[in-house]
């Protein structure tokens, strides 16, 4: 046994996952090296992908969109204690939603339809995790479990639905027709454009102001409202919330809805801001990706948005990465993300009892 | 012969804390060593060092005459040195002898261990007189029970010095008792054995000497026969305590609580509280004394409104309470308040700063904040008034709960809970863990606002508080009230027979 680990705050948010992220380079660059590739080159082309140019610049701040939402679903759940898996089947969900709204309301004007399809992402993906919140609080069974399996309920699902009932009748492809025009998230460079600023164009839409605003919202919510507070109080003493009366049933439920909406604008982003319409996984994982994102950003918002923005250069820069060098293949990014992944999520506690050492040595030698 | 264990110049700083200061500190072979001060004094950190949870930045440790250098708990093992801690370190899924055999196994196969682990157990019976089923699954036994298989644990790895940290927190009266006497065997035995406490009784009744601490430094080492529980009060907290709080003679008011054949069954549905009747009126301290877990958690859960009930009536201020929406914040809501036994587990968030941990079960509250966001910066500035009137140490509203002592955890939940000025107070253990300056002052909050004519129900398993405080007291067994007395017409044996569900009927 071992005293518990406490370190100071700007060690612990500052510290400990920059350290691990050093880790981490550093053992990717050792893969790197071993596939008899220079890792500074890799570096180089890395960076140079992901920030060096405007267009590379535009897809990682994309890429860091999707992952501040997901980011920010896990972090709202794991507030309450509760560790929800399921961000991919809730965005794939709320891509639906998108879908059903937008493709259903063409009707409507544009500056009615874009709220509208965003309400129905979140929506949609609001009552998928409401599902495995439910039986969580009422039923005891564990969030895991669930929210894993509404992943798959989720894919099977949506398989379902693009190939028998909403894919166009003339179309080989799983994929619903084409969101009307006026539905579309503008891009950035064309937003910009607008006002006569010129950048390269890019996948890059409005919907990280989006994102950005949901980290605010989040914050606020958790760290400084009354419903934040009862969050908070349920995830870290559940017999304190009930001597509060604060029902920590009800607490879960509500986290796991605000945790699902959340996780919608994966698909806000995707399919609203991207594709234009609903195609099959559309997701691509990153629902997974925001557990990591979350961990390392230790479930603040300003810590999600930094480790959004690691990740989003990841993987930019991991497709220039496979693109320039071919014996850096796409699975060796995966590679590579992984091992962040893992030193950032699942080591984070070698590294605490590391940097607790050696600020204490150096107390030591102070006194 | 030498000393079972001398310090030298133990120093040990936490940064800015220095937590022991020059301590030197002899314990002699074959006695039961008592070490008090209050929470925070420093005795913890001696003993993890002893144990080689922490290593002293300097000083020297001796056993038995020989410096040694002990840097983890195996080396402290290595050398005789055994533990056991507050909190067990038990396995509850496990038998006894599984968790006897834990980390000394023996081997890669179990059989052979086990074998030796069931001859050594039957010995240690023998010799201590520590009976036990060894095939007991360990999550099964009492709390006293757990703790004997901690010391077996201890006396199986070799341990020669045994270091008891609080031992008696978890304990009740009878199983305090149970210890003392294996404490004593023990030492007949020719076993030393360190007991950390703070309760004062204990060190009288079991010590033959007793070292006192206060703030790092080790400040009297004296025979136990010599001593006596004022000086050692004294000592510990630097200046004359009252171990008894004066209060003056009051005429009780109107009822307030009136709880008419109640009864509570807990989560598994076992019935906890059976068919339950008294009254809390205005001004006047209701004690409920009983060993632990006779039913009192439960009882004050239910009139808080954490449980239902599931037969029986309450009336708050004559009104009757409907059980069928029955909960905390409606009972808040009329003015029952609640200070709850167990303050982390129930009465603060450990993870949260103190100012957030200042507002659990408030947080609906509208002058808290605007609309559905708290006010911080009032939080705070509410909560640093409240530190300066109860004296709560550091006077830091932003630290994080966990990181203030008992004493001052427990005053900032009473802070929160006299401030909403109650009609009704549920005290539930005020001064478990808490230490002798902060019980004094405690108790005179608690008669200061029975003066102001609150009443004030107090569950207590500390007999003397019970007797110190309360207008009447009733006893508790088996969830059943076995009987009323006024303080002044009884006494410790009275009231230890009616503990034991001897009525007065019976008697």
């Amino acid at each position: 046994m071992s005293a518990p680990i406490d370190l100071p705050k700007w060690a612990d948010t500052v510290v400990v996952p920059a350290v691990s992220v050093i880790a981490a380079f550093l053992v990717a660059g050792l893969v790197v090296l071993g596939i008899g590739e220079n890792p500074l080159t890799a570096t180089r082309v890395l960076l140079q992908g992901s920030l060096g140019t405007g267009e590379g610049l535009g897809f990682t701040l994309f890429y860091m969109t999707d992952f501040i939402f997901v980011g920010l679903a896990v972090a709202v759940a794991y507030h309450a204690g509760l560790f929800n898996i399921g961000g991919e089947g809730q965005a794939t969900l709320a891509g639906l939603g998108v879908a059903l709204v937008l493709n259903n309301l063409t009707f409507l004007p544009g500056f009615l339809l874009i709220p509208l399809g965003i309400l129905g992402a979140a929506a949609f993906g609001a009552a998928w995790a409401a599902v495995p919140g439910y039986l969580q609080a009422r039923r005891g069974s564990h969030i895991v479990i669930t929210t894993i399996m509404f992943n798959w309920l989720a894919s099977v699902l949506i398989v379902y639905l693009l190939v028998n009932v909403l894919r166009e009748p003339q179309s080989m492809n799983p994929e619903t027709r084409a969101f009307p025009d006026q539905s579309h998230i503008p891009f950035m460079h064309e937003a910009l454009g607008a006002f006569g600023i010129e950048i390269p164009a890019s996948q890059l839409n409005l919907t990280l102001f989006l994102a950005l605003a949901a980290a605010y919202g989040v914050w606020l919510l958790i760290y400084r409202s009354r419903l934040g507070y009862a969050i908070r109080v349920v995830g870290s003493n559940p017999t304190a919330a009930v001597y509060a009366g604060i029902s920590p049933g009800r607490i879960i439920i509500v986290a796991m809805v605000i945790s699902g909406a959340l996780a919608g604008g994966l698909a806000v982003n995707e399919l609203m801001g991207y594709q234009h319409r609903l195609l099959l996984e559309f997701t691509a994982g990153y629902g997974f990706v925001g557990i990591a994102v979350a961990l390392m950003g230790r479930a603040h918002p300003v810590g999600i948005i930094l480790a959004s923005l690691l990740f989003g250069i990841l993987y930019q820069g991991g497709a220039e990465l496979a693109f320039e060098q071919p014996a850096i293949t796409r699975d060796m990014v995966v590679v590579i993300g992984g091992i962040i992944i893992l030193f950032a999520g699942a080591l984070d506690g070698l590294f605490r009892r590391i940097v607790a050492q050696a600020l204490t040595r150096s107390r030591v030698a102070r006194a | 012969m030498s000393p079972a264990i001398q310090l030298s110049d133990i120093n040990k700083r936490f940064g800015e804390v220095h937590a022991n200061k020059d301590v030197n500190l002899t314990v002699e072979r074959g006695t039961i060593h008592g070490i008090v001060g209050e929470n925070g004094a420093g005795k913890s950190t001696l003993m993890s060092i002893l144990y080689g949870f922490y290593e002293a930045d300097s000083g020297e440790i001796r056993v038995g005459g020989k410096p040694v250098s002990i840097r983890s708990p195996a080396d402290a093992i290595h050398v005789g040195i055994g533990m056991v801690h507050q909190h067990f370190m038990l396995v509850e899924p496990l038998t006894v002898v599984e968790n006897v055999m834990l980390g000394a196994e023996g081997g890669t196969m179990l059989r052979a261990g086990e074998a030796k682990v069931r001859a050594e157990l039957a010995r240690l019976a023998r010799d201590y007189g520590l009976e036990i089923d060894v095939n007991a699954t360990v999550g099964d036994l009492s709390v006293g029970l757990q703790q004997r298989v901690e010391i077996l644990k201890a006396l199986y790895r070799g341990a020669d010095i045994l270091i008891l940290d609080e031992p008696t927190a978890v304990l009740t009266p009878p199983e305090a008792d149970a210890l003392f006497e294996l404490l004593q065997a023990l030492k007949q035995q020719g076993k030393t054995v360190i007991l950390i406490t703070h309760k004062l009784r204990e060190i009288m009744a079991v010590t033959d000497r007793v070292s006192v601490m206060r703030r790092g430094e080790m400040v009297a080492t004296v025979e136990t026969a010599r001593t006596s529980p004022p000086e050692l009060a004294e000592l510990m907290v630097g200046r004359r305590v009252l171990l008894r709080v004066e209060k003056s003679e009051r005429a009780p008011g109107a009822p307030m609580l009136q709880v008419e054949n109640l009864s509570v069954v807990d989560h598994r549905g076992v019935l906890r509280v059976a068919n339950v009747s008294f009254t809390v009126h205005a001004g006047e301290i209701v004690g409920i004394a009983g060993v632990a877990g006779n039913g009192q958690s439960e009882l004050l859960e239910a009139l808080a409104g954490m449980r239902q009930p599931v037969l029986g009536a309450m009336r708050f201020e004559g009104q009757e309470i409907r059980f069928a929406d029955h909960n905390p914040h409606r009972m808040r809501q009329l003015g029952l308040l609640h200070v709850p036994e167990d303050r982390l587990r129930m009465g603060l968030v450990p993870a949260f700063p103190a100012f957030e941990s200042a507002i659990l079960g408030f947080s609906d509250e509208a002058q808290l904040g605007s609309g559905p966001i708290l006010n911080h910066d009032r939080m705070i500035a509410d909560l640093a008034d409240k530190m300066k009137h109860y004296d709560v140490r550091p006077p830091a509203p932003r630290l994080k709960t966990s990181k203030f002592s008992g004493g001052n955890q427990q005053k900032i939940v009473l802070a929160r809970e006299i401030e909403r000025q109650p009609k009704v107070l549920l005290v539930g253990q005020p001064t478990r863990g808490v230490d002798i300056g902060a019980i004094e002052f405690i108790h005179r909050r608690l008669i200061a606002l029975r003066d102001a004519g609150v009443g004030i129900l107090l569950v207590s398993v500390e007999l003397d508080e019970i007797m110190n405080l309360s207008d009447r007291i009733l006893t508790m067994c088996g969830g059943q009230i076995t009987g009323e007395r006024k303080p002044a017409e009884t006494n410790e044996q009275d009231l230890g027979l009616l503990m034991a569900g001897v009525t007065d009927e019976a008697a």
